[in-house]
């Protein structure tokens, strides 16, 4: 890990009871737990989704028990489709949360500096902006984008073609962007109003203040939320398969219409997609945990 | 407006019918004092009496609605005011100690020379660990304030206040938060300051102590002073019937 020594106050409790050493959340002033997800996942039992799973799969094996086509033809089907699933749809998947939550990051650090700006003409639109798209359906905002943006852009004589996952890519990269930028102001809010007094009268300018007092005591309060997001975001990937997408669910749906749209084959498939999912996301939700436990000051 | 430039001989603080409010609270109502250099004052008062939000006036975190507060003959209650001037002139020392967490005792004492001063950086730990030394913390150099007892944190703050080489020194009822036993080494690290010929100006609770250090008191209620003298005068000879009220719960 990054901690060389572990901070008291900041990485663990803190002899003295004062403000200054108080643990602070950074869940943002009238937001509901951040981590409410990540939570919700590693909370639930291991053996809830396994019997989860078993459930899913017993009701068509009891439907279908006497058809010919049986839930061993269904799985062995998926089998052979699980290579292209996986390399070519839920690599897909990745990529795109990989990007939207680069994109969404950086824009989302800007706007959440931008909304604690002193000054107002700074300061109101980035809250307009974060509250926009925070609370905008992330649907309709991956339709808009995906119908605002041209399908390509002329430079002279080159064109270059922007595909469908890029508009993904940026659609899903908004709602990302406004949680991040509350992600930021709340942790900043969430340092004592002292530390910037203490600064202000050893005349430290106000952007000193900023990087080197505030932000290094709020930074790694900023991981466990940061990460909640990003598992929150790669579960809503599969959207992007009604943009056509070529992501794990639109290849899913290839793959059982190749195999002659057996109804047998939607359990299968698509539980097995509800299992990468979760395969991805659960260690996810397990270190956000781990690290909100160990950022956590207990006093 | 040229000023005539300040001469060691006028007040080195001149505070001039101050007045302040929150809103509709007026916390401030015509507060006048002069402070000379080397002069240690205390100021105390009954709870809400303003006492806290004047010397926070003085180095312009609050700021004032009308009056005049002059440090070394330049004006804090102008619009023009470099306030990172006039804060590099004046220490200041909260209840809280606010030091930073993320820093240990030594990082404390040395960051605001390095990055605010733009000082050498050798220097200035020569220069911060001869002020542990001063306020006793030897050995606790690289402690994190979290590894500190309140005492040991305030005693830092005051050093981190200190490497700026400030001319006045504010302390903010900075034993108000301490254990008991704790409030002694702080007053001992004040008054090794005084007897440097610091100019201080204190908010304090602790009345033996003002009477030991202080050369001159202020008494304030509900934001005017009521009374001030040396503290000979001033404890034995309390004139105001509300000076003699605060006293005698005090004392």
């Amino acid at each position: 890990m990054w901690i060389k020594h572990p901070i008291p106050g900041i990485d663990k409790p803190a002899l003295t009871k004062f403000a200054v050493l108080k643990p602070y959340t950074a869940v943002p002033a009238g937001a509901a737990d951040d981590l409410l997800f990540s939570r919700w996942l590693v909370s639930t039992p291991l053996w809830a989704w396994l019997v989860f799973a078993l459930a899913l799969s017993a009701w068509p094996m009891a439907s279908y028990a006497s058809s010919t086509y049986t839930m061993s033809d269904a799985f062995q089907a998926l089998w052979r489709w699980i290579p292209f699933i996986v390399t070519g749809g839920f690599f897909f998947n990745v990529v795109i949360s990989f990007f939207a939550m680069l994109i969404g990051t950086v824009l989302g650090v800007i706007l959440g500096l931008m909304q604690i700006s002193p000054l107002w003409v700074i300061r109101f639109p980035a809250q307009v902006i974060t509250q926009v798209f925070r609370n905008s359906p992330w649907l309709v905002l991956l339709f808009i984008v995906l119908l605002a943006l041209p399908y390509e852009i002329e430079f002279g004589d080159t064109i270059i073609r922007i595909p469908d996952w890029m508009k993904a890519v940026f659609g899903l990269c908004l709602p990302i962007m406004a949680n991040i930028s509350e992600v930021v102001r709340g942790a900043i809010n969430s340092v004592p109003s002292g530390q910037w007094e203490a600064a202000e009268s050893l005349a430290y300018t106000r952007q000193q203040t900023l990087w080197q007092i505030i932000l290094p005591q709020c930074f790694k309060r900023m991981i466990p939320p940061w990460m909640n997001w990003y598992a929150i975001l790669t579960m809503a990937t599969p959207l992007c398969s009604l943009l056509g997408v070529e992501e794990i669910i639109t290849l899913s749906r290839q793959a059982i219409e190749a195999e002659n749209n057996k109804p047998e084959l939607l359990v299968p498939f698509y539980g097995f997609a509800l299992l990468i999912f979760f395969a991805y996301c659960y260690p996810i939700a397990r270190a956000t945990i781990a690290l909100e436990r160990r950022f956590a000051v207990k006093l | 407006m040229s000023q005539p430039a300040w001469t060691e001989d006028q007040p080195i603080v001149s505070i001039k019918d101050v007045h302040k409010s929150f809103g509709d609270l007026e916390v401030l109502k015509g507060i006048s004092m002069d402070v000379m250099k080397g002069e240690v004052i205390c100021i105390i008062g009954p709870s809400g009496s303003g006492k806290s939000t004047l010397i926070r006036c003085v180095n312009a975190l609050n700021d004032i609605q009308s009056g005049s507060i002059q440090v070394e003959g330049q004006e804090v209650n102008d619009k023009a005011l470099d306030k990172l001037e006039l804060r590099k002139k004046v220490g200041m020392v909260f209840q809280q100690y606010n030091l930073f967490p993320h820093k240990t005792a030594l990082e404390n004492i040395m960051m605001a020379p390095i990055k605010v001063l733009k000082q050498d950086k050798a220097e200035v730990e020569k220069r911060a660990r001869s002020l542990i030394e001063k306020v006793r913390l030897q050995g606790k150099e690289n402690a994190y304030p979290g590894e500190l007892s309140g005492g040991q944190q305030q005693r830092v703050a005051i050093a981190r206040s200190l490497a700026m080489n400030p001319d006045i020194m504010l302390f903010d009822e900075v034993t108000a938060a301490l254990d008991p036993e704790t409030v002694k080494e702080v007053l001992v690290t004040i008054k090794d300051l005084a007897e440097d010929g610091m100019t201080c100006m204190l908010v304090t609770h602790e009345m033996g102590f003002a009477k030991e250090i202080a050369d001159h008191i202020y008494f304030t209620d509900r934001g005017v002073i009521v009374e001030h003298g040396p503290p000979a005068t001033f404890f034995e000879q309390a004139n105001d019937p509300r000076t003699q009220e605060f006293l005698s719960q005090i004392l």
